[in-house]
């Protein structure tokens, strides 16, 4: 149950394909039981990865140190789900200009993109889009805000 | 509404073609007191002038004409008044009656209440055809200054309104109006993690507001074409983000240009031939320019860097725009080919969304740090800049089409987690940096365009 109320909370995400049911049940005798993810989707790549997404700072398309190893188990996992393909969605804070921002968050979308390219998943596989900052994932204006949503999330398609 | 239902420019225009006629003067008038009274023009370029006093009685009328003789009047009290640079005097101290001054002004009566100028007029009510004429006086040398007659249908009645203050403000102030216009603008409803942007056109006074997408896709960034019957913006359709056309008379969209990544930041050629945008391809972004008629696309700038926000300068030799190519976020103009390319801004922070006056004499850019943002004038230069407003957040200048007033969007921070208190809102200013004010509009409104002038 633990698992499950974490991937709720990374589920904050608005995944576009969560409309529909991604978690594997079975039946027993006392009613659904959770497996797990199912495999090839979007918490499956969560709980593999340990997050969808990585974080920028300010004004900066660079793939940070600490945010690499995620993108690396994104791609590892990649190449296990072989069926699989992403989109890469790149955004920004809202501390800077639209039109601005859009190609910010398109750099920030090929950055992510070239890591995983280069852990091996083949490029046609993934695909990128800029949301620039009118797509925020934290909803505050302040820094612990705009760290949130200066980020490239990898969504599942 | 869909956009089908919107009246069409052409339309219009074909309405006021021709309608609009010089009033041989009142036959009781000498024709000696025809002469133009210089004395009333003001020099507007001045930082800031005091506001002409001017009476604005109702326009005389039977019946229904009467009640869109007040209504006309009213659009044209609110244009003066919230240009700045005008001052409606009191109408309970009016001696004379709006009938009265119609038939004949007595000079005296509006000199002692403080008016400068007068404004008296009739309406005729000509079965779905309103038939006004006005006339413009000069209180102190009793002169008529402008005598106009315009037809129109009923349902047209506001333009009347806008093209009569349009003559006032050319005829006092020396300089061409703006009420006649239009504005484009992004409304913006729910969370803003799931916000619904739509594409909305208003005219400038916040009135005859009509949604023109129905936010099943998101849309940015919406610019004039310069006959004012075209949009080019952004779009989210099908998840590409690419620049489209928008016709205003068919309501007919498509994509321009044939890229491969994002396209972004639209801006039509002054003579309306061509779109200048950005386009992502790996990490940058670069500046094209695409031929309306062939669709042939030619690439303006290449190399390291985002390049967005391009805007010509009027004369179509120039274009503005913003690059970080030099680490961070400044303002750049070259050469309309590509060439030629020099840094302009050098103030402290980042410059962005740069567009060019129509009077071609200034920049207006948003200017961003530490301190927050601001909205700013500077010559093409790059000497001369003036902050006009500051605040938490806020960019996007758009001119009138004369140069003298900007709207731009200001934007309220979020009060809470859950972005509770964050709002934006279209807000007009004086380009001399006074008479800053809220474009009221029906939901939170963002990238506001202002059209040219439609007659």
């Amino acid at each position: 149950m633990m698992k499950l109320k974490m991937l709720g909370v990374m589920g904050l995400v608005a995944l576009l394909g969560a409309c529909e049911s991604t978690t594997e049940t079975a039946q027993t005798g006392g009613g659904n039981v959770v497996t797990g993810p199912r495999p090839g989707s979007q918490e499956d790549l969560i709980a593999s990865a340990g997050s969808d997404r990585v974080f920028f700072d300010f004004d900066q398309s660079s793939i940070r140190g600490d945010q690499r190893p995620t993108l690396e188990k994104q791609a590892g996992w990649m190449q296990r789900n072989a069926a699989v393909t992403v989109q890469v969605e790149g955004h920004a804070d809202e501390r800077g200009t639209r039109e601005y921002n859009l190609a910010l968050g398109q750099r920030r979308a090929n950055a992510a993109r070239d890591v995983l390219v280069a852990s091996g998943v083949a490029g046609a596989r993934i695909s990128t889009i800029s949301y620039g900052k009118d797509r925020p994932a934290a909803l505050g204006s302040n820094e612990e805000a705009w760290a949130q949503n200066r980020r490239a999330v990898t969504v599942v398609r | 509404m869909s956009p089908m239902d919107l009246p069409l420019l052409s339309r219009r225009a074909a309405l006021f073609g021709g309608t609009a006629l010089a009033l041989p003067p009142l036959t009781l008038l000498p024709l000696g007191k025809l002469a133009r009274a210089q004395s009333s023009v003001v020099d507007i370029t001045r930082a800031r002038t005091d506001p002409i006093p001017i009476a604005l009685p109702d326009f005389a009328g039977a019946g229904d004409a009467g009640r869109y003789g007040r209504d006309i009047m009213r659009v044209i009290a609110n244009n003066l008044r919230n240009s700045g640079l005008f001052r409606p005097v009191e109408r309970a101290a009016y001696i004379q009656s709006a009938e009265a001054a119609a038939q004949t002004p007595r000079f005296q009566d509006w000199r002692v209440i403080g008016a400068q100028a007068l404004v008296t007029g009739r309406v005729q009510d000509q079965g779905g055809q309103l038939r006004v004429e006005f006339r413009l006086w000069d209180v102190l040398p009793e002169a008529q200054l402008e005598g106009t007659l315009l037809s129109a249908a009923t349902a047209n009645w506001r333009r009347i309104g806008h093209l009569i203050s349009d003559v006032i403000y050319e005829r006092l102030l020396g300089e061409k109006g703006y009420f006649d216009t239009r504005v484009v603008y992004v409304s913006e409803t729910g969370p803003r993690d799931r916000r619904v942007r739509r594409l909305a056109i208003m005219d400038q006074d916040g009135e005859n507001h009509r949604f023109l997408t129905d936010g099943t896709f998101q849309v940015l960034t919406p610019r004039f074409h310069p006959n004012a019957q075209q949009i080019a913006f952004m779009s989210y359709f099908r998840n590409e983000p690419r620049v489209y056309l928008f016709n205003l008379e068919s309501g007919r969209q498509e994509v321009l240009g044939n890229f491969r990544g994002m396209t972004l930041s639209p801006r039509f050629s002054p003579d309306g031939r061509s779109v200048i945008l950005s386009s992502t391809r790996g990490g940058d972004a670069n500046l094209y320019v695409v031929d309306l008629a062939s669709r042939r696309e030619r690439q303006l700038t290449s190399g390291g860097g985002l390049d967005v926000s391009p805007c010509y300068s009027p004369d179509g030799q120039q274009i503005v725009f913003n690059s970080d190519r030099g680490g961070d976020q400044q303002l750049y103009v070259m050469d309309a080919g590509g060439g030629n390319v020099r840094r302009i801004s050098f103030g402290s922070g980042r410059y962005a969304t740069p567009v060019w006056s129509p009077r071609g004499d200034l920049i207006a850019f948003t200017r961003f740090g530490r301190g927050g943002f601001a909205i700013g004038v500077m010559r093409p230069d790059g000497s001369g800049e003036r902050i006009l407003s500051e605040g938490w957040q806020m960019e996007g200048p758009t001119f009138a089409p004369n140069g003298r007033v900007m709207m731009y969007y200001r934007e309220s921070p979020a009060r809470d987690s859950r972005g509770n208190g964050y709002s934006a809102r279209i807000a007009s200013i004086d380009i001399a940096g006074f008479n800053e004010r809220q474009v009221v509009t029906p939901t939170d409104a963002t990238d506001p365009a202002w059209s040219p002038l439609l007659a």
